[in-house]
């Protein structure tokens, strides 16, 4: 039996620690709106993005020198996965999840024979991989202190992407990430951003009747690499907002566990009490009966 | 009939309303787009985006380049950077300008890509430094 000064300590410890997972929980539930409202913000130009792309991507179906970010490189030998995760943990499996997601996704290519370069956007996925897939990780980013990703930032990132995809040193590239279902769920998705998702030949038949300046293909070749900036922005702001949402999620059930560790151990600090007081009093009525 | 324009950049959507004309700051050249315009999509060099109510421009914004959808209704300009014209700072600008001129320099020619970027940035920073310079839009 833990004696009172014991039980008492404990019992503060865990107060403490409550008071700061119950903190910690609003602190996330109000950066959570603010990324919610980010991620919002963006999403106009996005989906116009979208729109104007189908619209050209669909006559380029059958060109043999279409942009190469659309329609790939011909090959499917190196892939590079894009992993992102957040630059904080604390947020239950947020992190790990995509890490898992990662790992699988590199068995998989590498049992069919492919090569798998990884980029860790995120300290968190990057320290997560780094121990098992150390030789894989060809790049990584990350925006410790940063309060809020800029589109500057996504496009650096998709800058370093292109680069590396026209020197040949990989073929494909799927960004994973957790997307943001609601509050309660968020799951790791995967999407493939070079190649874009290609036309098919039901497009084709349609073709757009907009008239292009300065012409489809220059065209394209501006606003693919843009596309794929707004994609891993979108991504990132999907990434911010997630996990600030796993974090709330997670520190509110810590509050809810740490207030029933109180509960129960108050209920054996009482007991332990009152077995005090009973068997002083025991002491003093059977020492009066000996008088 | 009036044209709906949307001005968009990729962090929000600065502008959504109702205008009787824009002019828009094409690659090819400078576009007058009133409602009823065919579609078109046409990718923006940097300049001035002035809109036009009433036979007066009651705004101008400054982009940097970017792309735009026009529909007989709608004309959408999708931002790279955006900026109201009365907010440029002109020591921004010329600094820009400056570093721009040095990377064009600096540019490797037989990169076409690289190349193409490079004097997409020198234009786009001397229409910055040159929209400084014009003169704002009069509001009523």
């Amino acid at each position: 039996m833990p004696s009172l000064k014991t039980l008492r300590n404990r019992i503060n410890s865990v107060k403490s620690t409550q008071k700061i997972t119950s903190a910690m929980k609003m602190v996330a539930a109000a950066k959570l709106r603010r990324a919610q409202a980010q991620a919002e913000a963006s999403r106009p130009y996005a989906v116009r993005m979208a729109e104007m792309l189908a619209a050209l991507a669909a006559s380029e179906a059958g060109n043999p020198n279409a942009n190469k970010l659309l329609v790939g490189n011909g090959k499917s030998q190196t892939h590079l996965l894009v992993a992102v995760t957040a630059d904080r943990g604390l947020a239950g499996a947020f992190n790990a999840n995509i890490a898992k997601l990662t790992r699988q996704k590199a068995a998989q290519l590498q049992a069919e024979g492919k090569a798998v370069k990884i980029f860790a956007l995120g300290r968190k996925g990057n320290d997560s991989l780094r121990r098992d897939l150390r030789a894989n990780i060809s790049g990584t980013k990350n925006f410790v202190g940063k309060k809020v990703v800029t589109f500057a930032d996504a496009e650096e990132v998709a800058q370093e992407i292109v680069r590396g995809f026209k020197a040949g040193e990989y073929d494909t590239v799927t960004l994973l990430f957790n997307r943001f279902h609601n509050v309660m769920s968020q799951k790791p998705f995967e999407q493939p951003l070079i190649p874009a998702a290609a036309p098919t030949a039901n497009d084709n038949a349609m073709e757009h009747n907009y008239e292009v300046e300065p012409d489809d293909g220059t065209l394209l070749d501006r606003l693919l690499p843009r596309n794929l900036a707004v994609q891993i922005y979108a991504a990132l702001l999907e990434n911010a907002a997630g996990f600030y949402a796993a974090q709330m999620t997670a520190m509110d059930s810590a509050t809810r566990n740490a207030g029933q560790m109180i509960k129960r151990l108050t209920l054996d600090y009482n007991r332990a009490r009152q077995a005090n007081i009973t068997k002083e009093l025991i002491e003093i009525i059977s020492g009066a009966e000996a008088v | 009939m009036s044209l709906a324009l949307e001005i968009v950049s990729p962090e929000r959507l600065l502008l959504a309303r109702d205008v009787d004309m824009v002019v828009i700051p094409g690659t090819e050249g400078d576009l007058g787009i009133l409602p009823g315009h065919s579609k078109l999509v046409t990718s923006l060099r940097g300049g001035l985006v002035d809109i036009y109510e009433s036979g007066k421009i009651t705004d101008r914004f400054f982009v940097t380049g970017g792309f735009a959808e026009v529909t007989e209704s709608r004309c959408s300009v999708l931002a790279d950077e955006i900026i109201r014209q009365a907010d440029i700072n002109v020591t921004v600008a010329q600094a820009k300008l400056a570093e721009a001129k040095a990377a064009f320099e600096a540019v490797d020619t037989n990169d076409a890509d690289a190349y193409r970027e490079a004097s997409d940035k020198l234009i786009s920073a001397q229409a910055m430094v040159d929209s400084a310079a014009a003169s704002p839009a009069q509001a009523d």
